[in-house]
């Protein structure tokens, strides 16, 4: 029998209190943003080009990637001070409130779900395709990696990110064979971007299409921010999740830059915008066997590291609201001997099956950058809120991150931007969604507060909050 | 401050309140592909030449298109699905205030629950 214990971050079994394992390092970190995220570079990114043409796909490469190492730099300020699970929703909590932490658990939730979601419709479509099989779905692909990935990461955390760093790194050096196969100092051998790319049809769309990249511009880095989910299970937090945070900034800034390059010298603009496998596209097209195999694996190992971490955020997140009995506290647990929140990775399960047969991947992807949207506008005020209500010196911060305000103003206004860019093809969701998370923050205001012991929110040893 | 005890919640209770936020969710994310509110506004501009040079496409990109398998004719319909962006501004307004609105009731509801929790927390120090 297991007994959530309401506040405590552990669970109690036979009179035992268990919490989750503190047994990942920086490279674990890497390996949990990266893995997540790295997939955006072999399928979604490239709808940036279909929005506005192969030139607003490089251009809001640059831009976002300058909202994501914005991102990057707030989160390692907040998280090495604030290392709990749950990330962003324990930042929230400490800095903004009980509401402000509830939605962006779900954020958070949705963010990965829905991403995990992308990343099964991916894996089994690319099967599918290799396959060529007449009459071969991709149900039973996805249904087979979303029941397999769960499996992994109730049996452990240490294993489940092992397993990432590995995937993660084959898929990773694939992008760089890639690039140094097909000669990226020379034009016009493989490489044809003077060709493909010309004033004509460089922006199809003018300076709106530009802006409409923005939506799967986001993709490039979605997810990097998931790093924080681990603040509870690292060794080192204040150490480690910085260092793992920006080392795969970089990495991930490096990866889309060598991508975009070889996928618009490699193909048109109006295939590259609509082609769900852009770098296994790019094997092809060298005329290398080998690279051809080389990316199909790699596509599906992309996809596979992206939704194990996932499902290891979106579980924590969702085992965050438990804990603190935003949810129901059945959901606190954690398993007696996997030391894993497996009542959380279990319930979303079903979830990301459901989703998984009625969504497709553009609309999975969609959703998945809406709530992410959502999660950067907060993050954006979270982090000039905390400077007011803790001013450098007060406590102690394991990163500060310069030029602050500076990093908040750009992520403030760069979401503002996706926003709009978002209406330009999805408004109407955007509306439904934000509706949702408007009637449930009611619900949890007026209604399910009222179960939430008011002190214990505060877990910090920190002095008062400046204003209060 | 005297310090706010929680009431319990009975298992019917806690089974209800998941019950809530799955429905809610997939009201909000299934809905809107039920009712095909989802997606842009993409259009197919027919052509009545169907030739690479009538696609505006020159001699290298015809040799990648037929690389990957397309004739003119099967590349026609890809080549010429566009967007067509035009901004509803009804629509855009009233996403404007949607946003606006959730965002204003959330950090000021986050405010008055994070004094309860901040007066509770500190009450004796």
């Amino acid at each position: 029998m297991t007994a959530a214990v309401d506040t405590a971050q552990t669970t109690t079994i036979h009179g035992d209190r268990v919490s989750l394992l503190r047994v990942l390092g920086p490279a674990h970190v890497w390996a949990l943003g990266v893995g997540i995220v790295l997939v955006g570079e072999f399928t979604g990114w490239n709808f940036s080009a279909d929005k506005g043409g192969a030139l607003a796909a490089l251009i809001v490469c640059w831009i976002v990637g300058l909202l994501y190492t914005s991102v990057a730099m707030i989160d390692s300020e907040v998280t090495s001070t604030v290392a709990a699970a749950g990330g962003q929703y324990a930042q929230a909590k400490h800095i903004v409130g009980p509401l402000m932490a509830f939605n962006v658990a779900l954020f958070l939730v949705f963010a990965y779900t829905m991403l995990e979601v992308s990343d099964a419709i991916l894996l089994g479509d690319t099967i599918v395709a290799k396959a060529g099989v007449e009459g071969l779905t991709h149900n039973s692909f996805i249904a087979a990696t979303i029941v397999v990935l769960a499996w992994l990461n109730y049996r452990g955390v240490l294993m489940t990110l092992n397993v990432n760093f590995v995937i993660t790194a084959i898929a990773y050096v694939s992008i760089v064979i890639l690039f140094f196969s097909v000669s990226p100092w020379t034009q016009g051998a493989v490489l044809k971007l003077n060709e493909l790319v010309t004033p004509g049809n460089a922006l199809p769309y003018g300076w709106i299409g530009v802006i409409a990249a923005f939506q799967f511009g986001i993709w490039y880095y979605l997810g990097i921010e998931g790093t924080t989910q681990a603040a509870e299970e690292v060794r080192s937090p204040a150490r480690s999740l910085p260092y793992g945070t920006m080392a795969g900034m970089i990495t991930l800034l490096i990866a889309a830059a060598m991508t975009w390059y070889v996928c618009a010298s490699m193909m048109p603009w109006e295939y590259l915008g609509i082609t769900y496998y852009p770098l296994w596209d790019a094997g092809k097209l060298s005329g290398s066997p080998l690279l051809e195999n080389l990316l199909f694996i790699a596509t599906l190992l992309s996809a596979l590291a992206s939704a194990n971490g996932c499902i290891n955020d979106a579980a924590r997140a969702w085992f965050s609201l438990g804990r603190d009995r935003y949810l129901p506290s059945w959901f606190s647990a954690v398993h007696p001997k996997y030391r894993t929140p497996y009542r959380s990775i279990l319930f979303l399960l079903p979830i990301a099956l459901a989703f998984a047969f009625i969504a497709d991947l553009n609309q999975a992807i969609t959703f998945s950058i809406l709530s992410g949207v959502l999660q950067y506008t907060f993050m954006s005020i979270n982090i000039m809120m905390f400077r007011k209500k803790w001013p450098l010196g007060t406590i102690r911060r394991g990163y500060t991150h310069p030029f602050h305000p500076l990093p908040a103003i750009v992520l403030f206004c760069l979401c503002m931007v996706t926003f709009f860019a978002i209406f330009l093809g999805f408004g109407s969701q955007l509306i439904a969604m934000t509706v949702f998370y408007f009637l449930i923050s009611l619900w949890f205001h007026f209604y399910r507060y009222k179960f939430v012991r008011r002190g214990d929110q505060f877990s910090m040893p920190w002095p008062k909050p400046q204003g209060y | 401050m005297a310090r706010y005890t929680p009431p319990q919640q009975s298992k019917a209770g806690q089974i209800f309140d998941i019950a809530v936020v799955v429905v809610a969710i997939f009201v909000a994310l299934w809905l809107p592909l039920k009712l095909g509110l989802a997606g842009a506004a993409k259009s197919i501009d027919p052509l009545d030449a169907k030739t690479w040079d009538a696609l505006g496409q020159n001699a290298t990109m015809a040799s990648i298109w037929e690389k990957l398998g397309y004739t003119p004719e099967t590349a026609h319909d890809v080549i010429q699905n566009h967007f067509h962006y035009i901004i509803d501004w009804p629509t855009l307004i009233i996403m404007a205030i949607v946003l606006i609105a959730y965002f204003v009731f959330l950090f000021r509801a986050s405010d008055k629950e994070y004094r309860e929790v901040i007066n509770e927390k500190f009450d004796d120090k």
